[in-house]
């Protein structure tokens, strides 16, 4: 056989097997991201599946009882009872009003129960009294 | 001061500029002093954006707190060398760092080729400079870091800054960025001369033999600041990992990988004149992935753990990617004749192929992960609903291609080049074949089950013993010839082709950090929550917490725990976990207590107390075989160096031709 076919095959192989288990890991791992409301619309319909909810952290929600922590989320006006039972230490990040992300999935009794938390600080890198003072600024290089 | 800053960055633009168009039109009018007055410029812009650095770095360490820079990221009672840092800390700082240190690689890069290469170098200068025009431009038109705080029309001084994330007050992460930018940026040049040796038709490999330094010292600079990001993550941010997916350090690893590729496939094309196409799509998607790593972790195109915030400057990033692409691809396509391999591949069990699928395979990876990092915001872009793919979703897919790759970095060396008989592969797979099956049997029946661990340590026990083996069979050849003691010998064998032993230095350590990515497979982890002097069995340790100090310093408030590990009733070690809460900024931080050796860590995370204060809560781990991580580094940095000290016989990479076939058998010389 010539060997650029033999070659081509084994290529062939080789990549068409990654394919595949790059597209088995997409369709296990994929997760929806969801703001709180669009999650109250779903209703029962979000049950099950792996969703991934952002909000802010309601200060002095979160309660820390060993490896169990719950906390609330919100976003306007809705509210979202989140109870953490991972293996990570949360990150430092997490506190009252960080904004956070959530992943997990919908309990039937409507609190979320989380795997994996992420958080950002809401004045994370850029500081709040200076944004508010640059929204007026005039800049000098230009 | 900031005028003269601001202005400084105004005039490297425009000399950029003025740069790209005097090399252009001088190579194409053919008047060579333009393109002289190009280089020229060149350097002055490296001054200019050097004074402009300067003046940042002054203002910065005096605390000149009219400036919006140095008020959003640092502050007084910040120790000096913070301060300097902070040059990096932002987003408008750090573009200037990025942009200062590509002024400088562009310098040196004309400085050294200054009477080489004349009729390639303008449109090297022209490529250089577009990438730095861009950066300038985003510095001195969008991002601008001397912009001053004003309230109405008058400037305010606000006497204090914010101060710089406690996080980020590390000694590694410190150094992480520029180490990671002096990455980034360093493969521009390589870049820029494949691009102009393509455009040129320069016979030869001659861009190779001048940019081969360059993309073994930027892929060090990358390497060493991937592994700073990832020690910085273990022993500082405190959720107990090194390495968690997340698209910044994606954006990171990307073009590691296909830099990686690059140095490999490379000499293929340096001995055997083949995949010269390929090595061109390598190069120019290491630039773009860095740029795109740019992109990604200045412009928060992908919700990210430690990106910025949103800012102004993404559209012009996504714009500049996209269109650089474009360009690269019209740009190989059309001159695809000049790029035709000189040799065909012959057998498929040979050295040659082993690069092949070496390449193939850590591009497969690079795919992989290009496609889980941009797969929210191409599923945004199709189905209009935000889903994301998380870390199960990268180890399913690298997992299996790491151990092909580790097996293929056993193999390589054994192989010959075109074509291996079965009887030589025979001989030289027995020894190290039969070393990775006992290591197999031998954990097997230590208590070893799971699959993948056990077919990874086999595979580095093979490597192991294949790098080995070419270093003793190399040096008892010296040995007996020159009559010189085996260590002596093995140093020799080295220094006469600091290419290749070199190389194989650095496979040891790659293998060495597979060692430890392996131990994760046995992580163990709990939490438990623990009053004063109360013991609890973890693993094979026993830890009893002594005491929690409550107290404050000028900078920070914290809470101290003192945790006694012992072993077989025998008191071994004392872990200091704490935890910060900065006064300024009201962030808080952890200190992990990590008590570090070669088998395993225990590393304790201090994460308050419950909520009647009756009993601490620490989460505990212990992970086997970290430290290999950061023992393997050594190794590849200490390999990396010997690869770039020029070895004492420069026969290695001599071109083989074929000049004729001899009829006779070849006579036995002594």
């Amino acid at each position: 056989m010539n060997t650029y076919v033999k070659f081509g095959a084994l290529m062939l192989l080789i990549v068409g097997s990654l394919v595949w288990l790059a597209f088995s890991g997409v369709k296990d791992t994929k997760t929806y991201y969801k703001t709180i409301p669009e999650l109250e619309k779903m209703g029962t319909q979000a049950q099950g599946q792996r969703l991934r909810v952002g909000g802010d952290v309601e200060p002095g929600s979160i309660v820390k009882d060993g490896s169990r922590v719950t906390f609330q989320l919100h976003q306007g006006a809705s509210t979202l009872s989140v109870v953490y039972m991972g293996s990570d230490p949360l990150p430092d990040t997490f506190k009252d009003n960080a904004q956070a992300l959530a992943e997990g999935r919908l309990a039937s009794n409507g609190t979320f129960e989380a795997n994996h938390i992420q958080a950002k600080c809401a004045s994370k890198y850029e500081a709040k009294p200076i944004q508010r003072v640059t929204h007026e600024s005039a800049s000098a290089s230009s | 001061m900031e005028n003269v800053g601001a202005l400084s960055i105004l005039l490297a633009f425009c000399l950029a500029v003025f740069a790209i168009v005097a090399a252009l039109v001088g190579k194409y009018t053919r008047r060579p002093y333009l393109a002289v007055s190009a280089e020229r410029a060149v350097y002055v812009v490296w001054g200019l954006l050097t004074l402009a650095s300067g003046i940042l770095v002054t203002l910065l360490i005096q605390g000149d707190y009219r400036i919006a820079y140095v008020a959003a990221h640092t502050d007084k009672a910040m120790p000096a060398i913070y301060k300097f840092t902070a040059w990096w800390g932002g987003q408008q700082g750090s573009l200037l760092l990025w942009s200062w240190l590509l002024s400088t690689y562009c310098a040196v890069a004309v400085f050294t080729n200054r009477r080489k290469f004349r009729d390639m170098m303008p449109l090297v200068v022209a490529i250089m400079m577009t990438t730095l025009a861009f950066f300038v431009a985003m510095v001195a038109f969008v991002a601008s870091p001397f912009q001053v705080l004003m309230a109405g029309k008058g400037i305010i001084d606000v006497g204090d800054g914010n101060g710089l994330s406690p996080l980020l007050q590390w000694w590694t992460m410190a150094i992480h960025p520029p180490f990671l930018y002096l990455g980034y940026v360093g493969f521009t040049v390589p870049f820029a001369f494949a691009m102009g040796s393509l455009l040129t038709h320069q016979p030869g490999e001659g861009w190779i033999h001048t940019t081969r330094r360059w993309a073994i010292v930027t892929w060090l600079f990358q390497s060493i600041g991937i592994l700073l990001g990832m020690g910085w993550a273990y022993t500082v941010l405190g959720w107990g990992g090194y390495w968690g997916w997340d698209p910044v350090e994606n954006a990171s690893l990307m073009p590691w990988i296909t830099a990686t590729a690059f140095l490999h496939s490379v000499m293929m094309q340096e001995k055997k004149g083949m995949m010269k196409v390929w090595n061109m799509v390598l190069v120019s998607a290491t630039f773009l992935l860095s740029i795109l790593g740019t992109t990604l972790t200045r412009t928060g195109l992908v919700a990210s753990v430690h990106a910025f915030a949103q800012s102004p400057v993404k559209p012009y990033f996504t714009s500049f990617v996209v269109g650089a692409t474009v360009l690269v691809a019209i740009a190989v396509i059309m001159n695809l004749p000049y790029l035709r391999s000189e040799v065909k591949l012959e057998s498929i069990v040979s050295r040659e192929s082993s690069f092949l699928f070496n390449n193939l395979i850590l591009l497969a990876s690079c795919f992989a992960i290009l496609w889980g990092t941009l797969f929210p915001v191409v599923m945004e872009a199709i189905t209009g609903e935000k889903e994301t793919i998380d870390a199960p979703y990268y180890n399913r897919v690298n997992v299996p291609i790491a151990l092909f790759l580790i097996f293929l970095t056993g193999v390589g060396p054994l192989i010959a080049w075109r074509k291996s008989s079965l009887s030589s592969l025979k001989k030289a797979f027995m020894l190290p074949g039969a070393i990775g099956l006992a290591v197999i049997v031998g954990l097997a029946i230590a208590g070893i089950h799971d699959i993948a661990p056990l077919i990874s340590f086999g595979l580095c026990a093979f490597v192991l013993a294949t790098v080995t083996s070419e270093f003793w069979k190399g040096s008892r050849a010296i040995q007996a010839k020159e009559h010189i003691a085996l260590p002596r010998a093995a140093f020799e064998l080295t220094w006469r082709n600091t290419r290749r032993y070199g190389g194989y230095l650095v496979h040891v350590g790659i293998v060495i950090m597979f060692i430890g990515f392996t131990g994760s497979a046995f992580n163990k982890h709990e939490t438990r929550n623990l009053g004063l002097n109360e013991s609890v069995r973890f693993g094979r340790y026993d830890l009893k917490l002594l005491s929690v100090n409550d107290g404050e310093t000028s900078d920070y408030r914290f809470s101290h725990a003192v945790i006694e590990l012992s072993q077989n009733g025998k008191v071994i070690d004392q872990l200091d976990p704490e935890v910060r809460v900065y006064n300024n900024s009201q962030e808080q931080s952890s200190i992990v207590g990590i008590r570090r050796r070669l088998n395993e860590d225990v590393y304790v995370n201090y994460s308050g107390v419950l909520p009647d204060n009756s009993k601490a809560i620490f989460q505990m781990y212990l992970f086997p075989l970290v430290s290999c991580i950061w023992m393997g580094f050594w190794v590849l940095l200490f390999g990396t160096i010997v690869c770039l000290i020029p070895g004492k016989v420069r026969l290695q990479y001599a071109r083989t031709e074929v000049v004729g076939f001899a009829s006779a058998p070849a006579t036995v010389q002594s």
